[in-house]
């Protein structure tokens, strides 16, 4: 066999319907990405924006209250005289940064524990997987609601952490990543289980190859594909959740401002501004929906096979 | 049968437990504790005062003594006092479950109303321009975040339009079923939206498994009519899986209704739990969860048990492993 040969991907079977419903979701995932990486700039372009336009996330300015949008304030002012736009921007920023890093630790974390079970079965797997569906079956809402209540103080973690700045943003990926990693595990326990059926593992084994190999080189590019899709619609579900936690006031604290947290005061104002409850919703429901149609998309490209559900 | 209801039972009640204990480690975590809350409501409190309420309330003990003493307690069936409510807790639950069943059925009910025909309809003409509206509009349900569609709804059934009242429940019992209803309305239909497209999801890919069976086939052969292919040969064998599904999500119907009453600012479950959990309400938050908990464990059970009685060909007795 030539180098060449070797190096070629592995032949996708191809018949007409899978090519069109490919290039029917590629069409999807391309948009849905463009829609997403506009998002993600304009946010992290924030600071840059607001001295550009002469905006302020965070000053109130308490004579320009509740104004409608206008050349200086494209989006309006808040309660406290804050630009609207601005804010939204600021509100990107954390939404997506706890969207993308709390997805990805839940998947490395879901990762190593589907992949253990897998590997080793028996009672490791039995003992793992018992985990994954108590975890599955506690109330999630509440139990975020008390986890993101409870005071960093009382636990035993350096004061350089509890003290900081950006704690509720810490806390809020921790404990989302806490109980986010099941579906992931589930996942890739089910993928590893299958893998390692196949004659070329036990060739392997037979070869003397370590099982840190077996997996890094056999087992995870084969369950890659599943988790890069579930990861992507966990994203968008982090988004949600992170929202409503920071709705119910739990989650990211002002001043730091978040979508989740824009509208809380927004649900007072409702009679005299109903507007502001508009905007960061808004922006959640474009994420989220574009975090999901992407993922969607994905498992689409990746699996041309399987019938879209 | 029995061997595997007494292993479920087994199951439940280390879950239970767990979950008790992992409620009161992390209660014990909130900021301040109940006597400090006391404290503040008193100004002419001293420092003596403070050790003395400790001491009665048993908060001078480490926490895994009074959590033994509220397990041993709660085993004879008393589960002490609520602070915020001065109510026996067992009492307060229940005043307020109705709230949230009644909540949660409605908007069951109504989304399964919607979700049914419209999962049903999407399988059958699969890849039609209405499976992809369908499809798409799913997509968008579950993407809009609960808290924000109850914000649009009142603002535009209560604010804009004025027909109904923005949250709160009616005060007077007598006031009767009618105005009852205008205050459920607006909480149901967000619930029920809030749940619509998931359950659409599920039916519709649970019905696209069961057309392509032999079976459908076969009933198409002999001629039956297409509604009967539809609901008597396909909606059958798609139920099974359907029912569980929905027996695993009330996890995710109690969250919605959690949101839900506190938008609404309705006396149910979810709002008790926000307020008992907030407010260092012990008792109350640990007894609110632990229900939570057990419904979840009975829907897990309903859902076996149903499976089984769905489809006969589902045997208990060789499921012990799972």
């Amino acid at each position: 066999m030539s180098t060449a040969e070797r190096i070629a991907p592995p032949k996708l079977s191809t018949t007409r319907r899978s090519i069109t419903a490919r290039i029917i979701a590629h069409k999807t995932a391309l948009m849905t990405l463009v829609v997403l990486l506009t998002l993600s700039l304009l946010a992290f372009a924030a600071p840059l924006i607001e001295s550009l336009f002469n905006l302020s996330a965070t000053e109130a300015d308490i004579y320009n209250r509740f104004q409608p949008p206008s050349l200086t304030h494209f989006l309006g002012t808040d309660e406290l005289g804050r630009d609207v736009f601005a804010r939204l921007l600021y509100g990107g920023q954390v939404s997506l940064m706890v969207g993308m890093i709390t997805a990805l630790t839940a998947a490395v974390i879901g990762t190593i524990i589907g992949l253990i079970a897998g590997v080793y079965k028996g009672w490791m797997d039995a003992l793992l997987m018992r985990l994954t569906d108590g975890i599955i079956a506690l109330p999630l809402l509440p139990l975020l609601i008390i986890l993101a209540a409870i005071d960093p103080g009382k636990l035993p973690l350096p004061e350089s952490i509890t003290g900081a700045e950006h704690f509720s943003l810490i806390r809020i990926i921790v404990i989302l990543a806490l109980f986010g990693w099941t579906t992931v595990a589930r996942l890739v326990r089910a993928s590893t289980l299958s893998v390692m059926e196949n004659t070329y593992i036990l060739a392997a084994e037979a070869l003397g190859v370590k099982k840190f190999w077996v997996i890094t080189r056999h087992v995870l590019p084969n369950v890659l594909a599943p988790l890069i899709v579930a990861t992507t619609l966990s994203i968008g579900n982090v988004i949600l959740l992170e929202s409503v936690l920071s709705f119910l006031g739990l989650g990211i604290q002002p001043p730091m401002p978040s979508w989740g947290n824009m509208l809380t005061n927004a649900q007072d104002l409702i009679w005299e501004n109903p507007w502001l409850a508009v905007y960061p919703g808004m922006m959640i429901f474009i994420t989220v929906i574009a975090f999901n149609l992407l993922g969607d998309a994905l498992q689409d490209i990746f699996n041309p096979r399987t019938p879209s559900r | 049968m029995p061997a595997y209801l007494f292993s479920r039972f087994l199951q439940a009640g280390v879950v239970l437990f767990l979950m008790s204990f992992l409620s009161y480690i992390l209660i014990g975590l909130m900021p301040g504790d109940p006597i400090d809350i006391m404290l503040a409501a008193n100004p002419e409190a001293t420092a003596e005062d403070a050790a003395r309420l400790r001491a009665v309330y048993g908060l001078d003990q480490p926490l895994l003594s009074r959590y033994w003493q509220w397990l041993s307690d709660a085993l004879t069936g008393d589960f002490g006092y609520s602070r915020l409510f001065s109510q026996p807790v067992g009492d307060l639950l229940l005043s307020r479950m109705g709230y949230s069943l009644v909540l949660m059925g409605l908007s069951l009910l109504l989304a399964l109303i919607i979700a049914l025909p419209a999962g049903i309809y999407a399988a059958y003409r699969k890849d039609s321009f209405a499976d992809r509206f369908i499809n798409l509009t799913c997509f968008a349900g579950i993407s809009i975040p609960p808290f924000w569609l109850a914000l649009l709804l009142i603002s535009l059934f209560a604010v804009t339009l004025g027909w109904l009242p923005a949250g709160g429940y009616a005060l007077d019992e007598d006031a009767g079923i009618w105005v009852a209803l205008q205050f459920l309305a607006l909480p149901v239909l967000t619930l029920s939206l809030a749940t619509i497209a998931g359950y659409t999801r599920y039916i519709r890919s649970a019905m696209i498994e069961s057309l392509q069976q032999d079976h459908i086939r076969t009933a198409r052969a002999k001629g039956c009519s297409e509604i009967a292919v539809i609901l008597r040969h396909g909606l059958r064998a798609a139920l099974p899986p359907v029912v569980t599904v929905l027996s695993l999500d009330f996890g995710t119907l109690f969250g919605g209704a959690l949101i839900t009453e506190t938008v609404f600012a309705r006396p149910g479950m979810g709002k008790l739990i926000y307020d008992a959990i907030l407010g260092n309400d012990y008792n109350l938050a640990l007894l609110s969860l632990l229900t939570v908990t057990v419904m979840i464990l009975i829907g897990n059970l309903l859902a076996d048990l149903s499976y089984a009685w769905l489809d006969p060909r589902i045997s208990l007795h060789k499921e012990g492993s799972k």
